[in-house]
C-alpha cells in the first residue's frame, strides 16, 4: 500500500467535498426560500390547520319606536354542542343531554357518536337549561351563549318590523331592510388543537369579540300603532272582512306613525300557520301560505283606489284651470264618453251642482267631465308629475309599482275611468303619499320608518329622505284642502268629522275585479288639521260583508283614530 | 498546507498520537442536539401513545450509550486491522438481509426492515450494517486492485461488488433509500479511487436524464409506477395531491414555512402535535426549522459541512490508500444521507424515508454511524500530524 498516489486522490476528495458543499448551499437556498418568501403562506396555512373555530353571535341591534319603546329585542339563549374527540363518558353525556333537552336518546346518541369536529345538539335552548347543563361540567360538551330575536309586542306591526331566521338574519320588513346596521359582526373563538382535534391546553384560546349591531329608531309610535291595530281588528271582526289596513303618516316629513295590516301574525312564531282542522299542506303550499301571511298589503299589493283618486283629478282640474271652485256641473246619473255610458253611483243623478259639491257628492260624471276637459296629455303629464308612476321609496322591501295605461293607449274612455280611480292600480302607500303632497302645498315627501341608528345612547347615523315637488301650486293645494274639508264637514265623509277639529278627507268604495262579484274595497283617506295638515291617515277594508260604503265603514275608523291621536299629537306637538 | 502553521507547531511538544477533537466535538454536539430535538418532537405524541413523554428520548439515549464504547473501540483499534474482517463483513451483510423474511424479521411502519437479535431484545436494521461493511469491503478491494482500477474492467468490478447487496436491500426489505445510499457510497469511493472524470460526468448526466424522464413519464402515465409514482406526483404538487406521502411532505412544509427566520422557539412546534408523521424520525429537520427557524436549519447544515471538511482533511492526510478510502466511504455515507434527508424535507426531491445522521431517532443507524466515526478517528490518529491541523 505504499504506492499511494496522493495527488489525484486528494484532488478527487476535495472535488467531492465541494460537490457536497454545493449541494448543501443549494439546499440552504431552498430552505431560505421556504422560510422567508413562503413563510407567510405556510404560516397561515398552518394556523388554519391548528385552529378550530367557534363563532360567537353578535347581539342584533334593537328596533325602537319614536319614544324609545322596544319593538324588537334579543333574548339570551344557549347552543349546546358536543366535540366528539373530547367526550369521555359518552353514555352519561347522552343520558344527561336527552333528559335536559327533552330529546330522544337516539337523536342525541347519533350526534355524540358522529365523528366530526363539532356537532350541534340543540340551539335556542333557554338560558336556565343551558346553565344547568353547564353545571354538569361534562368533558366535550360545550354550551355557548347565543341571542334569539324577541318581539315584546308579539303581533304588533308584524309586517313592518319583520323577523329573523335561525341564523339571526332579517327575513322580511325592516329587519331585512336595515340588516347592515342591525346585524353587527359575529366574533370567533379560536382554539388551538392537535391533529386529532384535542385542545392544546397551554395555548389558550384566541377570542375575537363580536360587535353588537346598532339600534334602529323608527318613526312608528307604539301607542298610535296599537290603537290603529285595535280599530282595524274591530272592523275586521264586525265587517267579517278579509283584511283591514290603516296607514298613518306625518304629512310634513313622511314619517310613518303607524302601518297596520290585520290580520297580523305573531313575530315570535313567524313560521306557525293556523290550519283548519284536518288540513295538510305540501312544502310549497306551506311556503305559499307563509308568504301570504307575511305580505304587507300597504306596499306589496296594488288596488284600484276608486273615489279617493278624485282628489288627484280635482287637483289637476284646478291646476290646469279646467275648472274652478264654482264651475257648474249637471249630473243626470250618467255620462256618455265616446260610445260608453258611465253611471254615477246615485241612480237619479245629482242634478245641478258646483264643483265643490261634485266632490262632496263624489259625483262620477262631474269628475269624468273634469278629466276630459283636462285632456289625455295634460292629465297624463300630471299623473307623472305627481310621481304616481314611480315608487314612493318607502324603506320597506318589495314595494309594488303602479299599473297604469300607456299614454299612447289612453283614449277618452280610459281617461274617464282613471278620473274616478278605476282601470289602474296603485299601492295604498302611493295614494297616501300623493294625497299628502297635494294637501301639503305640493311638497312630496318620502314615506319612511327609519329615523336613526345608535348604540348605547350614542347617535351613529341619521337617515335623510328626499322631498320633491312642488307637484301642485300652493294655491291649488289650498283650494283642495278647502274642498276636502267640506267633504268631511258636509259631504260624503261626514262620518269622519270630529267636533273641535278641522278634518279633510275623501271616501271611496270600489268594486274589485271582476266587476259584479259583490266584492268591494271600502276606504277613507283623511288628514288634520284641514287648514294646515300635519297627519294623514288611510283606512282600507277589503271585502267587507254587509254595508260596504267607505263613508259608512272606513270613515269611522279614521274618525275614531283621529279622536284619540289628534289630542295626543297636539300635546306632543305633531313633529315630536 | 500553509507553511507558517507547520513552523508554529514545531516548537511545541507534541503527543505521538493525533486525536481529532474537533470532529468528535461536532459529532457529540449533533448527537446531543438530536436528543434534545427528539424529545421536543416526540414528547407530545409519545405521551399520548406510551404515557411517557420521554419514551423516544430514553431509547435514543440508550442507543447512544451503546454507540459510545463501539466508537471508542473502533478508534483504538488500528484501522489496518479492519481489513481482515472486510470479506467476512460483506458475506455477513449478504446473509443478514434475507433474515427479515424469516420469523426473526420485525415489522414496523408497514415495512419489514428489522431483524430481532435473540436474547438481547434489540432490533437491528441489516441495511445499516450493510452500509458499514460495504465501505470496509470496497476500501480493501480498491487497495487490492491497485492500478487495474483505472481500466474499464476494474471500474465495472467496483460497481458490480455492491450490486448484490443493493438488490437485496431493494427487493427483500423494499427499501429504496438504503439501496440508493449504498450505491451512492460505492460511486463515491470509486470516484476517488479512479483518476478518471469522464465516466463520472457521464454517469451523473445519465442519472439526471433518467430523473427527467421519470418525471415526464409520471406526468404522462401516472399509473405506471405504482406507489413510487404517487410519491413523485405528490412531490410535484403536494397541495392538490392527497395521500400519505404528500400529506407528510405538506405537513413538513407547513412546519418549515411557519418557523420563519427565527422559529417559534424551542419546544413551540405545533406541527409535532400529531400533524407531522415521523416528527422525531425522517421529518425531524422540519421540526428543527419550525422551532429554531431558518437560523437553526442553517446551523445544522453548517455543522454537517464542517464534519465533511474534517473528514476531507483526514482522508487527504491518511498514511495510505486504505485509510483514505475508509474515510471517503464514511464521508460519502454521511454526506449522501444528510443531503437527501434535507432535500426530502424541503420537498426538493420526492419523498423517501431517509434519516438525518446523528439527529433522527433510530437505533441501528446511530450505532453504526458512531462505529464509522470511530473508524475515521482511527485513521486520523495515524494521519500526518503536520498537515491535518
Amino acid at each position: 500500500m505504499n504506492e499511494y498516489n496522493k495527488i489525484f486522490h486528494r484532488k478527487k476528495v476535495i472535488t467531492l467535498f465541494f460537490l457536497c458543499a454545493l449541494a448543501m448551499v443549494l439546499l440552504t437556498g431552498r430552505l431560505t426560500y421556504l422560510c422567508v418568501w413562503e413563510a407567510d403562506y405556510y404560516a397561515e396555512k398552518a394556523t388554519q390547520l391548528h385552529e378550530r373555530e367557534r363563532s360567537i353571535k353578535a347581539a342584533r341591534g334593537r328596533i325602537l319606536d319614536r319614544n324609545g319603546e322596544i319593538l324588537a329585542d334579543n333574548k339570551t339563549v344557549c347552543t349546546v354542542s358536543v366535540i366528539h374527540s373530547q367526550i369521555e363518558q359518552p353514555e352519561y353525556v347522552v343520558e344527561v343531554l336527552s333528559r335536559e333537552l327533552d330529546l330522544s336518546k337516539e337523536t342525541v346518541k347519533k350526534k355524540v357518536e358522529k365523528y366530526s369536529s363539532m356537532e350541534r345538539i340543540a340551539s335556542n335552548v333557554s338560558k336556565d337549561i343551558g346553565d344547568k347543563i353547564r353545571q354538569y361540567d361534562m368533558a366535550g360538551v360545550k354550551v355557548d351563549e347565543d341571542y334569539k330575536r324577541y318581539y315584546p309586542h308579539g303581533e304588533l306591526a308584524s309586517k313592518v318590523l319583520g323577523f329573523t331566521g335561525a341564523d339571526n338574519q332579517g327575513i322580511i320588513g325592516l329587519e331585512v331592510k336595515y340588516e347592515e346596521y342591525l346585524q353587527g359582526k359575529p366574533g370567533t373563538i379560536l382554539t388551538v388543537t392537535d391533529a386529532k382535534g384535542i385542545e392544546v391546553a397551554d395555548r389558550g384560546e384566541r377570542r375575537i369579540e363580536p360587535q353588537k349591531g346598532q339600534d334602529l329608531r323608527i318613526s312608528m309610535d307604539m301607542n298610535i300603532q296599537s290603537y290603529a291595530t285595535q280599530l282595524a281588528n274591530q272592523a275586521l271582526a264586525t265587517k267579517e272582512a278579509e283584511s283591514v289596513s290603516v296607514l298613518v303618516m306625518n304629512v310634513k316629513n313622511g314619517e310613518m306613525l303607524a302601518m297596520v295590516n290585520v290580520p297580523e301574525f305573531d313575530l315570535n312564531h313567524p313560521f306557525e300557520l293556523t290550519l283548519e282542522e284536518g288540513e295538510e299542506l305540501t312544502d310549497t303550499q306551506r311556503q305559499d301560505r307563509l308568504n301570504r301571511m307575511w305580505r304587507n298589503g300597504c306596499i306589496n299589493d296594488t288596488y284600484e283606489p276608486g273615489s279617493t283618486f278624485k282628489i288627484i283629478t280635482a287637483a289637476v282640474g284646478l291646476e290646469s284651470q279646467a275648472v274652478s271652485l264654482n264651475s257648474g256641473f249637471h249630473c243626470p246619473g250618467y255620462v256618455v264618453v265616446d260610445d260608453r255610458k258611465i253611471r254615477c253611483h246615485k241612480v237619479g243623478g245629482h242634478g245641478s251642482q258646483d264643483f265643490v259639491h261634485c266632490m262632496m257628492n263624489s259625483c262620477n260624471p262631474a269628475l269624468v267631465t273634469v278629466g276630459l276637459r283636462v285632456g289625455v296629455d295634460a292629465y297624463y303629464d300630471f299623473f307623472e308629475r305627481c310621481m304616481l308612476k314611480q315608487k314612493t321609496g318607502i324603506d320597506l322591501p318589495g314595494e309594488a309599482g303602479t299599473i297604469m295605461h300607456k299614454k299612447e293607449d289612453m283614449g277618452n274612455v280610459e281617461l274617464a275611468t282613471v278620473s274616478f280611480g278605476q282601470s289602474f292600480q296603485i299601492t295604498p302607500i302611493q295614494l297616501l303619499t300623493t294625497v299628502a303632497s297635494i294637501v301639503n302645498n305640493g311638497q312630496r315627501v318620502t314615506p319612511h320608518f327609519a329615523i336613526s341608528t345608535g348604540m348605547d345612547g350614542e347617535l351613529l347615523h341619521t337617515f335623510s329622505y328626499p322631498v320633491s315637488g312642488p307637484v301642485v301650486d300652493a294655491d291649488t293645494s289650498e283650494k283642495m284642502r278647502g274642498i276636502l274639508e267640506m267633504v268631511v264637514s258636509e259631504g260624503g265623509g261626514k262620518n269622519a268629522a270630529i267636533e273641535g277639529f278641522r278634518i279633510g278627507g275623501k271616501t271611496a268604495t270600489s268594486q274589485t275585479l271582476p266587476r259584479g262579484s259583490g266584492r268591494y274595497i271600502a276606504s277613507f283617506i283623511g288628514f288634520a288639521p284641514a287648514d294646515d295638515p300635519q297627519v294623514i291617515a288611510l283606512a282600507i277594508i277589503h271585502t267587507p260583508k254587509g254595508m260596504y260604503y267607505g263613508g259608512q265603514i272606513a270613515a269611522p275608523i279614521v274618525r275614531q283614530l283621529f279622536e284619540n291621536i289628534l289630542p295626543y299629537l297636539e300635546k306632543m306637538g305633531y313633529n315630536y | 498546507m500553509p507553511k507558517e502553521r507547520v513552523n508554529r507547531h514545531k516548537n511545541r511538544e507534541q503527543s505521538k498520537y493525533f486525536f481529532d477533537y474537533s470532529m468528535l466535538l461536532i459529532v457529540l454536539f449533533l448527537l446531543g442536539f438530536g436528543l434534545l430535538m427528539i424529545y421536543s418532537a416526540s414528547s407530545y405524541t409519545s405521551f399520548a401513545e406510551h404515557q411517557d413523554a420521554a419514551f423516544y428520548l430514553k431509547k435514543q439515549a440508550r442507543n447512544i450509550l451503546i454507540g459510545i464504547p463501539v466508537m471508542a473501540l473502533m478508534a483504538m483499534i488500528p484501522y489496518e486491522k479492519y481489513a481482515k474482517f472486510a470479506f467476512a463483513g460483506y458475506i455477513v451483510s449478504f446473509l443478514c438481509i434475507p433474515l427479515v423474511k424469516t420469523p426473526l424479521g420485525e415489522e414496523s411502519h408497514g415495512a419489514t426492515r428489522w431483524v430481532r437479535i435473540p436474547g438481547l431484545g434489540m432490533n437491528v436494521q441489516p441495511a445499516e450494517l450493510a452500509k458499514m461493511f460495504m465501505i470496509l469491503f470496497l476500501a480493501v478491494v480498491v487497495c487490492k486492485m491497485g492500478k487495474s482500477i483505472r481500466t474499464l474492467k476494474g471500474f465495472l468490478v467496483m460497481l458490480a461488488i455492491p450490486l448484490p447487496i443493493v438488490l437485496e436491500v431493494y427487493f427483500l426489505t423494499n427499501n429504496l433509500s438504503s439501496a440508493i445510499i449504498i450505491m451512492g457510497i460505492s460511486v463515491f469511493m470509486v470516484f476517488v479511487a479512479s483518476p478518471d472524470y469522464k465516466k463520472f460526468i457521464l454517469i451523473a448526466l445519465t442519472i439526471i436524464a433518467l430523473a427527467v424522464l421519470l418525471v415526464v413519464l409520471v406526468k404522462a402515465k401516472p399509473e405506471l409506477l405504482g406507489f413510487r409514482g404517487d410519491r413523485i406526483k405528490a412531490w410535484l404538487d403536494p397541495e392538490s395531491y392527497s395521500g400519505d406521502k404528500s400529506y407528510q411532505t405538506l405537513q413538513g412544509l407547513y412546519a418549515i414555512g411557519s418557523g420563519g427566520v427565527w422559529g417559534k422557539g424551542l419546544g413551540q412546534s405545533m406541527q409535532k402535535m400529531s400533524f407531522l408523521p415521523e416528527a422525531q424520525n425522517d421529518m425531524i429537520f422540519s421540526v428543527i426549522c419550525e422551532e429554531l427557524g431558518l437560523f437553526g436549519g442553517i446551523c445544522i447544515i453548517l455543522l454537517f459541512v464542517m464534519l465533511l471538511w474534517r473528514m476531507m482533511m483526514t482522508a487527504n492526510n491518511a498514511p495510505d490508500l486504505f485509510g483514505a478510502m475508509l474515510v471517503v466511504g464514511v464521508m460519502g455515507h454521511i454526506a449522501i444521507q444528510a443531503i437527501l434527508n434535507i432535500a426530502v424535507v424541503t420537498a426538493s426531491i420526492p419523498n423517501t424515508g431517509i434519516t438525518l445522521p446523528f439527529i433522527s431517532y433510530g437505533g441501528s443507524s446511530i450505532v453504526f454511524l458512531m462505529a464509522e466515526i470511530g473508524a475515521v478517528m482511527s485513521v486520523a490518529r495515524k494521519a500526518q500530524r503536520k498537515n491535518i491541523t
